[in-house]
């Protein structure tokens, strides 16, 4: 298997943390994985992305010009990969803020109010935790044991206590999670 | 025992690297993309565990200096720096390549001239690799592509630099830097002890108790002695070209274009040749790894079949020049780059092999 990902937002939504808890998990797997962050200043205020590709091989690039899924979190980055997602891909986007929607018909898209949720649950902090499991009920990457080894491998002892909040997190995200039908 | 593999930056991989290989003392100035090598010494503490001293120096020419003393006194010893922070250095990198004294330099490049950005770039491969700092000297010089040779390239470096007395660089991006994969990290190995750098390295100022003194300089004002001296290095230097290329071919058996790239930029070729396979063009890949000394003769030999080599750089065509003196001209040699900060994606070098040579 190999699932090339793009994960884009706006700077302090956790999006490359999103990336690091996923490319973690995928190491608990025994699978090979590239984290490429967009860094600088554009993580300050502005876009942030990162790239994340797991796979069973060697990985070539650790900067694309297509992918498998792209995880969108802000207008301004649904602007600009929309368009580099692969035909058959999918697409997941979370509605807040977003002013126009993505149109193409040539790949899977889904919707998922995680922004929302997370502010009427007072659950802010795993805001991205509910995107991720939006994606692995869509794209079951690694698997949600994974994910909660890499959180307690990652996380220092003192903060394992929140590790159930992040679990349910995952949960809701999958629940929530729905397919755009044009 | 199963070998513990981790997830980490290419920055934090030099540093767990040198760490675990027993340096003794790393010098720096912080600057992006490579300040996550000092930062990740600081967590580590290893002062406390390996007694290695890190040390943020009030200035990249101070820091080098300090590698200067330190590498004179036959110690392990490195820094690391940025495209500007590496210019900065250039004095002392001749100073020690003069003085013929072993140490690691590690050049995390980004987009200049001047102070140019902070994204990743290939611009330094001239200063690298011909010169950089004044006089006939050469800097063996490593290119990884990825974040296990940021770990395995540390001891790489250090042991070429200690067998040819000889300063090394890695030469790395902003691309292996900042980006996370996995990573095996070397075992962890004591610091050698005085006694063993005493046997180790005759010529290093250890205290010169019972023998003659050692005399570290890079100054001689007679000018046939420092002929001679010159030689000596010059036949050095002959003896790592003789013995030290490295590479790596994927792809090549069949191929009739050859994709020739380092570092990040080879990543990113090798997926342009999977695309350009995929549409039929037989493409192959030769990574240097060794910049210089760069494998010449390897590749002169690897291109004797094919139609065309395209060279790509995250620069306006410096290793192209290179690649030229290797084929000598027999074949054509086109290339492609992009500049000051800018990575290409894939599809721009399949894009860019394509309009050099299948349609021209």
């Amino acid at each position: 298997m190999k699932e090339e990902i793009i994960i884009a937002g706006f700077g302090g939504q956790g999006v490359l943390s999103m990336g690091k808890i996923l490319a973690y998990s995928a190491l608990m797997e025994d699978k090979e994985v590239t984290w490429m962050p967009a860094y600088g200043p554009e993580q300050r205020g502005g876009t942030a992305n990162v790239t994340v590709i797991v796979s069973d091989d060697r990985i070539s690039s650790p900067i694309l010009s297509r992918y498998d899924t792209a995880i969108i979190l802000n207008q301004p980055s649904l602007d600009k990969f929309e368009h580099k997602v692969k035909p058959g891909g999918v697409l997941i986007y979370d509605g807040y803020g977003i002013t126009t929607p993505p149109t193409r018909q040539d790949i899977r898209i889904y919707r998922i109010d995680a922004m929302d949720e997370a502010n009427e649950r007072g659950m802010s902090k795993t805001f991205n935790m509910i995107v991720l499991g939006g994606l692995l009920k869509i794209r079951p990457i690694v698997t949600i044991e994974s994910v909660i080894k890499a959180l307690r491998k990652t996380l220092p002892e003192r903060h394992h206590k929140l590790i159930p909040m992040n679990e349910e997190a995952i949960h809701i995200g999958m629940d929530i999670i729905e397919e755009v039908t044009a | 025992m199963a070998k513990e593999v981790v997830l980490m930056k290419g920055n934090e991989a030099i540093a767990h690297a040198a760490i675990r290989l027993g340096v003794d003392g790393y010098f720096g100035y912080p600057i992006t993309p490579q300040s996550e090598v000092l930062e990740t010494l600081a967590e580590q503490k290893p002062w406390e565990t390996t007694g290695m001293v890190v040390l943020q120096a009030e200035s990249e020419v101070a820091a080098i200096n300090m590698v200067y003393g330190g590498a004179g006194s036959g110690k392990m010893v490195m820094t690391s720096s940025s495209s500007p922070g590496v210019s900065l250095k250039q004095e002392g990198i001749s100073y020690i390549a003069g003085a013929e004294l072993p140490c690691l330099v590690v050049n995390v490049m980004r987009g200049g001239p001047g102070l140019g950005t902070i994204q990743p770039s290939q611009a330094d491969y001239f200063q690298t690799t011909k010169g950089g700092g004044h006089g006939d000297y050469h800097l063996i010089a490593l290119a990884p592509s990825s974040v296990q040779e940021m770990a395995d390239f540390v001891g790489l470096a250090f042991e070429l630099a200690f067998k040819y007395r000889n300063p090394a660089m890695i030469l790395a991006d902003g691309v292996v830097g900042q980006m996370m994969e996995k990573v095996e990290l070397p075992e962890f190995r004591p610091r050698r002890t005085e006694a063993e750098i005493i046997a180790q390295c005759p010529w290093a100022t250890t205290g010169c108790k019972g023998r003659r003194p050692n005399v570290i300089t890079s100054l001689e004002l007679d000018p046939a002695i420092m002929e001679q001296r010159n030689l000596h290095m010059q036949a050095k230097y002959e003896e790592i070209q003789a013995k030290e290329t490295r590479y790596e071919e994927l792809d090549c058996e069949d191929a009739d274009y050859l994709i020739v790239a380092f570092g990040s930029c080879a990543r990113i070729a090798q997926k342009a040749m999977e695309h350009a396979r995929e549409e039929g063009i037989r493409v192959g890949l030769f990574r240097p790894i060794t910049l210089w000394p760069f494998p010449a003769e390897a590749l002169a030999q690897r291109a004797e079949h094919v139609k065309g080599l395209l060279v790509v750089e995250l620069n306006s065509g410096q290793m192209i020049e290179d690649v030229r003196l290797a084929v000598k001209c027999s074949k054509p040699v086109e290339h492609f780059g992009r500049l000051g900060g800018i990575v290409p994606d894939p599809d721009e070098v399949t894009a860019a092999l394509r309009q050099k040579f299948i349609h021209p």
